[in-house]
């Protein structure tokens, strides 16, 4: 019976395909929270260019200056630009939701739990996806969230990208690959064109350290939970090595 | 089912180490449970150490700050003040030696305090949780005692403490004013809720 | 009058108890002297999974209680205080959120297991009927629950389905309205599903929980074989393949425990979000009425019901098609508490029964999972197609029984259980 079920499960599956998605490639990206120095940049770049629209309201200095091993004195002096912010504040913006709406058409998000609501991959290619497009206000446009209304407050480090005709390594600039190079063929490579303070592979280190900082933000829990779930397992593992061992010996009873 | 080739040994120490076991399991799992009631970091950042700036504080004179929900007095004592509250003695006081630990190590001599003259005191009555009423000035009117050495006067059920927050005999309040822990930042700025070892 | 022949300690402590409360009697009847089959399996690890899970529920969910806030304007702030800030908030709310699935899984499983071998067959109605009214309930505490974070998928879930009660003519938006008090599903509607899964449901499920179990310790543990062993007793009155559930399955049930442990600690610390169907992903955006999400799917122990209310996209017998639809997932439901009516056959496992009770389980089984991937995904044409032939399937499964059971050879029972 069971070989049967597994049988019409396995003809039922490729009706089943999962949605993909909605149509954009992502740039995969896997966050390494071990990577303390990684999200010390990370937050050092968030503070420094995205908290000034963006709040991450249920993120404490405190618990981030704990958890990626920096000194209070050092988190105070370096990440702490706002007067009306303490040590054990959250880590709010100063930009008040009415004046976001009343400059960018809709008040910027909080970014707490963004890495959990979109994936870090989404983020990773967001960051990396602003072009230069003069039709929009801001001046620039983005692969992966068309008509986006914020500005790229990168670009002093990025420089300005623009949208050329070229090869590429990466599945996510277009459909075509060259069998010979292995390359991707498309006109909707990316590419810096006017350098900014960062070069391209620097900036995406850049980009990494901040996305990796905002899964940590997503879940600080994790950090802990990792730690603690081999010595769980392992606990659980010699309980049960007991039980079996019990169970078999009372067991021996029964014929 | 029968008894016969039971092994009560075996049996014995297995159903023991399966209880044991479980049983440290039990304790691990009321870990969290039991750890959870501690203050949370909302709470801990409410009540983390607050800074009072006591440039303005003229001599005489006091300043109340909050820290942790309570009233924290900060006193400037003037020589005279001094003088009259270390003149005090065990005829007066229930603990002028400051033997209960109601104070921090380093909070001591008579006036229980790091600098003589600055006083840091937990506004609330060691009776029953009423906040004394400031009394400074020598033999003040409602205290209730005569030769009154300027203090505190608790309206709730008339305890009375001193400039160094020292309870009078006599009162029902059983101990001297907490001093909570402090530090000197700089010579204007105090930090309530620090020790001063771990600056 | 008390029993004068009921069991007592002889002495001590104990004895003084049971002078005054049957604690003696009640661990013979319930435990010591319970006897059950020799011959569970693995299927009957999930009876007392599901009662371990539902400690875990009780326990995570008072704990939850202590720093959640039923408002509209704090509920979800407040997770995220207890997932931050509260000391081990995490890990006490990743246990109830994966409870809740491991629940399902664990109810799922045991019901599945109810079918292989007729454990609702006569005399055992009573059982299946209680069991039944928990797994109801279950639906309505999860559900509930599921609410009480307010994100996008807390309220868009909640709205879908209690749009479902304003299908039923006449007074459908008006039982709606009531039920969510407000004209949109609100801070109102918040404050009393809280009541509900904290207070009111908890207290239904306990009270089932007991009389499901005092109803099964009244006629006795069914087993992988069917066949009744109170039947064959020896000459004390003992059952012959019989075994007292303590310490003999109580020993065995701990080694299903530390495996159950394993895996489910193994998700809470590695994929507390279990892929995005234990926690969905548009739940981590506080929930705005302005804005659905793109893809509303409901938590996957809903999804097979949720697809045979989507199948329906006709009219019939004139009830437009989501009055049908409503009216099909009640039924799909409903007809569960009459199963133990529909099955005429002469066994009752299904290792007894004919090729046809073992071909209409496999595909209710496959279709039951079908529809619970389809209930996940947005709906297509083929889906659709897809959806209503699992839909026909898990009707057929059960209405045709009273005439294929009946009809079909079964095999010979043995006289005792074979140990398999």
């Amino acid at each position: 019976m069971k070989t049967r079920l597994l049988a019409l499960l396995l003809m039922l599956l490729p009706t089943l395909g999962f949605a993909a998605g909605d149509g954009v490639h992502l740039r995969e990206m896997t966050p390494d929270l071990r990577d303390r120095a990684s999200l010390q940049r990370g937050m050092k770049l968030f503070v420094n260019y995205c908290m000034g629209c963006h709040s991450l309201q249920y993120q404490r200095f405190s618990r981030a200056a704990e958890d990626l091993d920096m000194p209070r004195d050092l988190v105070e002096d370096n990440l702490i630009f706002s007067s009306g912010l303490g040590f054990n504040d959250q880590m709010r913006s100063a930009m008040s939701a009415d004046d976001g709406e009343g400059w960018f058409g809709a008040a910027p998000p909080d970014l707490t739990l963004e890495a959990r609501l979109r994936g870090s991959d989404w983020i990773y290619s967001y960051l990396l996806g602003f072009y230069r497009d003069p039709s929009r206000p801001t001046g620039v446009n983005n692969r992966v969230f068309p008509l986006v209304a914020m500005p790229n407050v990168l670009e002093p480090l990025q420089g300005v990208q623009e949208k050329v005709c070229a090869a590429s390594e990466h599945p996510a600039e277009g459909a075509e690959i060259d069998p010979l190079t292995g390359k991707y063929q498309s006109c909707e490579v990316l590419k810096v064109t006017r350098p900014g303070a960062m070069a391209p592979e620097g900036f995406e280190g850049a980009v990494y350290d901040l996305t990796n900082f905002l899964a940590y933000v997503g879940e600080p829990s994790r950090l802990k939970a990792e730690a603690l779930a081999p010595k769980v397992l392992i606990f659980i593992l010699i309980f049960g090595v007991i039980a079996y061992l019990l169970k078999r010996e009372y067991w021996r009873d029964i014929h | 089912m029968t008894d016969s080739g039971v092994n009560k040994g075996r049996r014995r120490f297995l159903v023991g180490a399966t209880t044991v076991v479980g049983a440290i399991g039990a304790v691990g799992v009321a870990v969290p449970f039991v750890a959870s009631w501690q203050p949370s970091a909302r709470a801990r950042a409410a009540g983390a150490p607050i800074k009072a700036d006591i440039s303005k504080l003229e001599p005489g004179q006091r300043m109340i700050v909050e820290w942790r929900g309570r009233p924290i007095w900060i006193l400037n004592r003037t020589p005279e003040m001094i003088a009259r509250t270390e003149a005090l003695g065990a005829d007066r006081l229930a603990d002028p030696d400051s033997r209960e630990p109601q104070q921090p190590d380093y909070a001591d001599g008579p006036m229980r305090a790091i600098r003589p003259e600055i006083g840091v005191l937990i506004g609330i009555c060691t009776h029953l949780g009423c906040s004394p009423l400031f009394k400074p000035d020598p033999d003040a009117e409602g205290v209730g005692v005569a030769n009154w050495p300027g203090g505190f006067f608790c309206p709730c059920h008339g305890s009375r403490f001193d400039l160094a927050g020292r309870v009078f005999v006599n009162v029902p309040a059983p101990l001297n004013l907490e001093v909570p822990p402090y530090r000197f930042e700089s010579d204007d700025v105090i930090v309530v809720g620090e020790d001063e070892e771990t600056a | 009058m008390a029993d004068p022949n009921k069991p007592k300690a002889e002495r001590g402590v104990m004895r003084w108890v049971d002078d005054r409360f049957p604690a003696t009697q009640m661990w013979q009847e319930h435990l010591s002297r319970y006897y059950a089959p020799k011959n569970f399996n693995v299927w009957y690890f999930f009876g007392s999974l599901a009662l371990l899970v539902l400690v875990n529920q009780i326990l995570t969910g008072i704990w939850l209680t202590m720093s959640f806030n039923p408002s509209a304007e704090g509920a979800f702030a407040s997770v995220e205080y207890i997932m931050r800030d509260v000391e081990w908030g995490w890990l006490i709310r990743y246990m109830h959120s994966t409870g809740a699935s491991a629940f399902f899984i664990v109810v799922y499983l045991h019901m599945f297991r109810g079918l292989l071998y007729g454990s609702y067959r006569a005399p055992r109605e009573l059982v299946w009927i209680f069991g039944m009214a928990i797994y109801l309930a279950l639906m309505a505490e999860a559900f509930m629950g599921y609410l009480l974070p307010w994100g996008q998928m807390s309220y868009w879930g909640a709205q879908v389905i209690i749009s479902l009660f304003s299908a039923i003519p006449g007074i459908g938006p008006d039982l709606a309205q009531w039920i969510r008090g407000d004209y949109l599903i609100s801070g109102i509607t918040l404050n009393r599903f809280f009541a509900l899964h904290v207070v009111a449901l908890p207290i239904v499920i306990l009270a089932l929980v007991v009389l499901h179990i005092i109803a099964l310790h009244e006629v006795g543990s069914n087993n992988p074989d069917g066949i009744d062993i109170k039947a064959r007793k020896d000459e004390s009155g003992r059952p012959l393949d019989g075994i007292p559930f303590h310490p003999y399955y109580t020993v065995k049930d701990l080694v299903g425990v530390a495996v159950f442990l394993f895996v489910f600690c193994g998700v809470i610390f590695y994929f507390p979000e279990g892929g995005g169907y234990f926690l969905e992903k548009p739940n981590f955006e506080p929930a705005d009425p302005l804005k659905t999400p793109d893809h509303i799917a409901p938590v996957w122990y809903f999804t097979p019901f949720y697809a045979i209310l989507r199948a329906i996209t006709f009219s019939l017998f004139g009830l437009e098609a989501k009055f049908l639809g409503v009216l099909c997932m009640g039924a799909a439901i409903a007809v569960l508490f009459v199963l133990p009516w529909l099955d005429r056959s002469r066994v009752r496992s299904i290792r007894y029964k004919g090729w046809v009770s073992k071909l209409m389980l496999a595909l209710f089984a496959a279709s039951f999972v079908t529809l619970g991937v389809l209930g996940v995904l947005p709906p297509t044409t083929a889906r659709t197609a897809l959806a209503q032939l699992c839909t026909v399937i898990y009707f057929a499964f059960f209405l045709l029984m009273p005439f294929y059971s009946r009809w079909e050879k079964t095999k010979p029972v043995p006289e005792r259980v074979t140990g398999r």
